[in-house]
C-alpha cells in the first residue's frame, strides 16, 4: 500500500462519494485495518519489537494519509481530533451508511 | 472516553432491497451473539478483569461498535427503499407497525434485546472463556447469514465480519494463556 505522493493526484474540485473519495478512503480502511490487527496482537505480544516498530511507522503514515483525506473532503473525527472549515463541516454527508 | 470515526471499519456495499436479508442480519444486531452483546460483554468485563488484558478488552469491544454500524448500514440499506407491501411479505410487518423502517435492537425472530445474553461472572477465565463462546457462536452465525445470500457484496462484508470473529477468538484465547502463567508463576513465589 502507497500513501505518498496520493496528495498530487488529486483534483481539488470534488465532493464526497465521488470515485476519488472511495479510493481514498478505501486506502485508509486498508491501513487501518493493519493497525487493527497489529494493536490486536499486540495487545497479548508486548514483546515484539518487530511488530511495535510496524505499527509506530503505520501510524504515522495514516496520520498523513487521514490528513489528507480531511482536507478534500472534511472532518473525520469529532471532539477536537479533525479541523473544521467554514461553515462547520462535521454535519456534511455522506455519513458512513449514505456512502 | 470514546471517538467517533466518520467512516465504515470495511465497505459494505448494496445496490438492492432485499428485506428478507435485512430481517436475517438483524440476528447479528441485536442477538444473543450480536455484534451489541459483544461489545457490551468486552466493555463491561474491563472493570474486573487483570491489567494484562484490559486493553485486550477494550481493543475488541469497541471493534464490536464498528463491526455493529457495518451491520446497521447493511440493514438501511436493504429496507431504505422497500414498499410497506414487501416489509409485509418478508416478514417484517409487525416490525414495520412499531417501528416503521427504523433500525431496532432485535434478534432476527423480532425478539429485543436484553442484557440477559451478557454473562459477567467477576471470574477472570470464566469471562474469558464466555468470550471465546461468544466469537465462536457469532462467527458460526456470519457463516449461516452467508449461505442464506447470493448477494456476493453482502457475502463480501459477512466474509470480513466472520474473520473478525476468528481473530477475537485467537487473541482471546491468548489472554487465557496469559492469565494462567501469571497465576501460576504467584503459586511459586
Amino acid at each position: 500500500m502507497e500513501s505518498g505522493g496520493i496528495i498530487m493526484s488529486v483534483n481539488p474540485h470534488t465532493r464526497p462519494g465521488d470515485e476519488q473519495y472511495v479510493e481514498l478512503l478505501t486506502q485508509l480502511q486498508a491501513i487501518d485495518f493493519v493497525l487493527v490487527e497489529l494493536n490486536l496482537y499486540l495487545d497479548t505480544h508486548p514483546h515484539d519489537a518487530n511488530a511495535i516498530e510496524q505499527f509506530n511507522e503505520l501510524t504515522q503514515r495514516r496520520w498523513k494519509l487521514a490528513n489528507d483525506f480531511e482536507a478534500l473532503y472534511g472532518p473525520l473525527m469529532n471532539f477536537g481530533h479533525s479541523y473544521s472549515g467554514y461553515p462547520w463541516q462535521w454535519n456534511d454527508t455522506p455519513w458512513p451508511w449514505q456512502v | 472516553m470514546w471517538i467517533y470515526e466518520k467512516k465504515l471499519q470495511y465497505p459494505v456495499r448494496v445496490n438492492k432491497c432485499d428485506v428478507r436479508m435485512a430481517k436475517f442480519l438483524l440476528e447479528q444486531y441485536g442477538g444473543a451473539d450480536g455484534e451489541l452483546a459483544a461489545a457490551l460483554r468486552y466493555l463491561n468485563q474491563r472493570y474486573s478483569i487483570p491489567d494484562k488484558v484490559i486493553g485486550l478488552l477494550t481493543d475488541i469491544g469497541t471493534e464490536e461498535f464498528a463491526h455493529l454500524e457495518m451491520i446497521a448500514t447493511m440493514v438501511y440499506k436493504l429496507t431504505k427503499d422497500a414498499s410497506v407491501e414487501g416489509l409485509k411479505a418478508a416478514g417484517l410487518g409487525a416490525h414495520y407497525a412499531n417501528h416503521d423502517r427504523a433500525l431496532f435492537y432485535e434478534n432476527a425472530g423480532g425478539v429485543p434485546f436484553t442484557t440477559t445474553y451478557i454473562a459477567a461472572k467477576g471470574d477472570p477465565i470464566a469471562d474469558l472463556y464466555e468470550d471465546i463462546a461468544a466469537e465462536e457462536k457469532a462467527r458460526a452465525t456470519y457463516q449461516w447469514l452467508i449461505d442464506m445470500t447470493d448477494d456476493v457484496d453482502i457475502q463480501d462484508s459477512l466474509k470480513y465480519l466472520r474473520e473478525r470473529e476468528v481473530v477475537h477468538s485467537l487473541r482471546f484465547r491468548e489472554a487465557v494463556e496469559i492469565l494462567k502463567e501469571e497465576q501460576n508463576r504467584k503459586k511459586f513465589f
